[in-house]
């Protein structure tokens, strides 16, 4: 499964799309796939401080409930609704209509780059 | 172990799963997808796991009676019936379905889970019949087609005359492309569909016409989910030693005015003064309520437990059902399950969750 090159990702297999300024998270097909069909799923509040390897949301599938990391740290300025009313989104365009929330990014925490993480899957 | 669809199950890209020793599909691609196309069309299970345990001789009758807590004599040739086999204190051993194949020949269809149990209790308790007692668990093969078009998938290799013949609960003995099966119209979805029996070496067979019908491969987790809305009982979640056919709301299978059955004494006591009872519940979240988790009043006493959760893709809620403690009042309580420390409001809704259109 490749992954896209221009995302940084975490080891808890979310990614984010930049390390400075506003980013959007999400997880990643291969953490959505390894879930199934996402039925729930629970976002930081709007204008939350989220703290980076911190727990953020959770995330529940058919099979299991898992949580959300937060790759980086600082103030949670969006969130994705149509996520939240359809979480299938999450399966269907994890990359895409199914990112999660954006975050103002104060620091970063421990990322790995594209090749890392496609390494880690493997 | 292995089922005989085994290698179609890889080479389709199946998520494996371990069901009671069974290496079996879990899902093939989205298992909300597989629940949908079985409500809305027609999808293939795989169910070679079960067992399938053949009781024949001259006291058959007899001895299912006093084995089995229904009336099995009321069950004509070509019928099949749900029933139980208790243990002497009323707690299900397992649930079954019976199938009358002849006057004295019965095939009784055990979950997968239990089924070397069933083989020996029935073994055990034939002692003083007339009958022999086969556990054929390990030589028969079984696929499943349910949905609304199960039916005209069938008829490329049944004729209509037999299937419109084969009521629903009925099996008749009969062939698909020369493979001697013995086809039933019943199932675990909710939905009008058949099971088809058939010899291990030749079931796969039998898949291989149904996929080349494009009928859609359905793996375990869309089972679970079809049977939960369809209110049907999982053993090992709404059914245990511990859990008798009156607490899971099933006092009619039960034949209370039989002579004599193993668990009888139990059951005819408990019927007055049951403790606990199957509600099914609707949650407002979407969380899901798992099996394990309790059930609040408005006081925040525990007052029962889930059994089975999922979110309903059919209607589009997260649904569960539960052992509810019968001095609830069900007119007036304010229920709620904690999820996790979530306390989410919970509406106790009549059984099944979905019923399909006649």
């Amino acid at each position: 499964m490749s992954v896209p090159t221009n995302l940084h990702y975490t080891a808890e297999h979310e990614w984010l799309d930049q390390t400075a300024g506003t980013a959007t998270v999400g997880i990643t097909l291969y953490a959505a796939d390894a879930l199934g069909d996402v039925v729930f799923v629970k976002l930081p509040d709007l204008g939350s401080e989220i703290s980076a390897g911190g727990v953020c949301g959770e995330l529940e599938s058919t099979k299991s409930l898992s949580d959300l990391y937060a790759p980086v740290s600082g103030k949670v300025v969006e969130t994705n609704q149509a996520a939240v009313d359809n979480p299938a989104l999450i399966n269907q365009d994890p990359y895409g209509a199914g990112w999660l929330f954006k975050v103002e990014v104060a620091s970063v925490g421990e990322l790995l780059t594209a090749a890392q993480y496609q390494a880690q899957i493997a | 172990m292995q089922t005989p669809l085994h290698h179609h199950h890889v080479a389709l890209n199946a998520q494996l799963t371990d069901f009671a020793g069974w290496q079996m599909p879990l899902k093939y691609g989205s298992e909300t997808t597989e629940h949908c196309t079985v409500r809305r069309d027609v999808g293939l299970f795989d169910l070679s796991h079960m067992g399938e345990i053949y009781v024949s001789g001259e006291q058959a009758v007899e001895f299912l009676n006093f084995a089995l807590v229904s009336d099995i004599s009321k069950v004509k040739v070509g019928k099949a019936k749900y029933t139980m086999i208790c243990d002497p204190s009323g707690g299900a051993i397992d649930d079954l379905v019976v199938y009358r194949l002849g006057e004295k020949d019965f095939m009784v269809v055990a979950n997968a889970s239990n089924a070397n149990t069933v083989a020996a209790e029935l073994t055990h308790r034939a002692h003083g019949f007339a009958v022999s007692v086969i556990d054929r668990s390990l030589d028969t093969g079984l696929v499943a087609i349910q949905g609304p078009n199960a039916k005209t998938k069938l008829a490329k290799f049944v004729s209509m005359e037999i299937i419109d013949e084969l009521k629903n609960y009925s099996c008749i003995e009969t062939e698909i492309d020369s493979i001697p099966i013995l086809l039933a119209r019943t199932g675990y979805t909710g939905e009008d569909g058949f099971e088809i029996f058939a010899s291990v070496d030749q079931i796969a067979k039998i898949w291989e016409l149904f996929i080349a019908q494009q009928i859609t491969p359905i793996g375990l987790a869309a089972r679970d989910t079809l049977r939960l809305e369809a209110g049907m009982p999982l053993y090992g979640h709404e059914l245990n030693l511990e859990i008798t056919p009156i607490h899971a709301g099933l006092s009619r299978i039960v034949a209370f005015d039989k002579p004599d059955f193993i668990g009888k004494t139990a059951l005819v006591e408990l019927s007055s003064k049951i403790d606990r009872k199957l509600i099914g519940i609707e949650l407002e979240t979407r969380r899901i309520a798992r099996a394990g988790l309790n059930l609040l009043d408005e006081s925040g006493q525990v007052v029962g437990q889930v059994t089975s959760g999922a979110f309903s893709p059919t209607l589009g809620k997260s649904i569960a059902m539960a052992y509810l403690n019968s001095n609830i009042d069900l007119a007036t309580a304010k229920i709620s399950v904690d999820i996790r420390g979530n306390i989410e409001a919970a509406k106790v809704v009549t059984l099944p969750f979905y019923r399909r259109e006649a």
